[in-house]
């Protein structure tokens, strides 16, 4: 009784407004909004085709590649930077500025050094995403609990062994909500390097649909980037769940003290 | 004796201590200053020294020189100011909107529940999905940017006044009713001051998203604003124009980080997070 009743919340919402959707639709022939029936039939036809693997396929790799290797730049800038003082100082304001950038103009500014290739788009993926992951790494290497940190000195952990157990693990919570930022970042980057241009791609596809006025297709590609942004989502959410189990622990059991 | 050497002992380091600041603080600065300024140095030799060609990436003189330039105009300025209406009504539109709605999802416990699938399942899609949408629907006009920038900032905000309802004090509402404040009171003098810190670190968040989204649509779609600006000037061969508009897009950006954080301090100075001094 308890399952079914949490069924109907989950699922009574969208089926309430998939019918007023469809009911809608119904008597009128409306251009710009296709019927569900119509919808489904056109993604299946346009997107479980080949070109799931000359432009879905491509997307995502880039996608992945992108935000992997921000995230790596940006956690170990981050130790690093987060660990040395003076260095710190040193780069901050800089960092800030370049934070405060909206990563889209780099589309332009990345096209002009590296030209219309699969590197750009990489470069622009990582160029953006780095600095949420890099900013929240410092801040969360910074804010290693001193006590423990002068335990760990005293007892002569150092060195690589420090970064491992000290200051990786404490700073995660920060770096785990840097990488949230910058993995819906990263997909909001890959479309706009595919839009602004590209003769490949999901964002590509997508505006070639618009712009031929075909508008179930469009949709459907609308929906196929919806489902890459809740997946990504999903994914995140299993990480960070068994990366900060711990720390979720720990909360939990402060929270009830 | 021992009692002076006490005192003058205890009232050393208070004494010390903004010396000590006031010593270290200038230091702090004057590396962010040398740290901006080496940056600078290294972006003025990559190109003279023949790195990258100065055609693709013109020393950093030049393009700070033709910012100045643009300071000038006012083309640049309307440009400006275009974005930034664009920012503003956006952000406008999806705080008021996202505190109506997340105040009367947030306060009963059924709209929480049912509606949770569905927030979960809409706030992750990215907005420029929208950006064809946006096109057939409003084609450059400002209501492009504001497609996206509301659809981008609502969630922020809509997710933090959730949270901020949901951890209201049961104690102080039950206290509230039984003091016979009714259901608006209640939501003025017990919800609305409990959420307001969560309210204010989304609209924090929007703030910097809404800038994204203004300057993305301006920049894809070509509703007026520096987005558009940064797109001609590229394909105009424009190139310092391009990278001092950029260089501009990045002073807004941090015009805007330090505004938010402004208005966050000044609507919640009562605040413990933000009172300096903590009472336990």
């Amino acid at each position: 009784m308890k399952t079914l009743k949490n069924i109907g919340y989950i699922l009574g919402l969208p089926v309430i407004l998939v019918l007023i959707w469809w009911a809608s639709t119904l008597g009128t022939v409306n251009f710009y909004v296709p019927t569900p029936a119509r919808l489904v039939e056109t993604f299946g036809k346009v997107w479980f085709s080949e070109r799931f693997f000359t432009d879905v396929l491509p997307s995502v790799g880039r996608l992945v590649v992108g935000v992997v290797v921000a995230i790596v730049i940006g956690v170990v800038g981050g130790v690093l930077i987060g660990s040395i003082r003076w260095l710190r100082s040193l780069l901050e304001p800089t960092l800030e500025f370049f934070r405060a950038i909206p990563p889209p103009v780099l589309v332009p500014v990345l096209i002009l050094l590296m030209g219309i290739t699969d590197s750009m788009k990489i470069a622009v993926i990582i160029s953006g995403c780095v600095w949420p992951v890099l900013l929240n790494t410092i801040e969360g290497v910074r804010a290693v609990d001193p006590v423990l940190s002068d335990s760990t000195h005293t007892y002569g952990i150092d060195g690589w062994a420090r970064v491992r157990y000290l200051v990786l693990p404490s700073a995660s919570p920060q770096i785990m909500a840097g990488v949230r930022q910058s993995m819906s970042l990263g997909l909001i980057l890959m479309v706009i390097s595919e839009m602004f241009a590209s003769s490949s791609g999901l964002g590509f596809t997508i505006v070639q649909f618009q712009r031929s006025f075909s508008i179930p297709e469009m949709w459907s590609g609308i929906i196929v980037l919806g489902l890459l942004g809740v997946g990504m989502s999903f994914i995140f959410q299993w990480a960070e769940r068994n990366i900060l189990r711990w720390y979720h622990g720990q909360k939990e059991v402060e929270n009830a003290a | 004796m021992s009692s002076t050497t006490l005192t003058s002992g205890g009232a050393a380091p208070s004494a010390e201590r903004p010396r000590r600041q006031a010593r270290k603080m200038p230091t702090k600065q004057l590396l962010g200053v040398a740290g901006i300024l080496g940056f600078l140095l290294t972006w003025e030799l990559i190109p003279r020294l023949g790195i990258i060609d100065a055609r693709y990436l013109p020393p950093a003189s030049e393009v700070i020189a033709a910012l100045l330039l643009d300071f000038g105009l006012t083309a640049f300025w309307v440009s400006v100011g275009e974005t930034m209406k664009a920012w503003f009504l956006g952000l406008l539109i999806a705080v008021v909107a996202a505190v109506l709605l997340g105040f009367i999802i947030g306060s009963s416990s059924f709209l929480r529940k049912a509606t949770n699938s569905t927030v979960e399942f809409l706030r992750p899609i990215p907005s420029v999905a929208l950006i064809p949408l946006a096109v057939l629907l409003f084609g450059v006009k400002i209501e492009s940017s504001l497609l996206l920038i509301v659809y981008a900032s609502f969630w922020q905000i809509l997710i933090q006044v959730l949270y901020g309802v949901a951890d209201v004090d049961m104690v102080a509402n039950n206290t509230a009713k039984t003091y016979g404040l009714g259901p608006m009171a209640r939501i003025r003098y017990v919800v609305f001051p409990t959420a307001l810190p969560y309210l204010m670190t989304g609209v924090r968040l929007a703030g910097a998203v809404a800038l994204v989204l203004a300057i993305t649509a301006e920049l894809v779609i070509g509703s007026p604003g520096l987005g558009r600006e940064i797109a001609l000037a590229q394909s105009g061969g424009a190139i310092s124009g391009m990278y001092a508009l950029v260089l501009a897009t990045g002073l807004i950006g941090v015009l805007i980080n330090m505004l938010m954080r402004f208005i966050e301090k000044k609507t919640l100075a009562w605040h413990s997070s933000v009172r300096s001094e903590v009472i336990v």
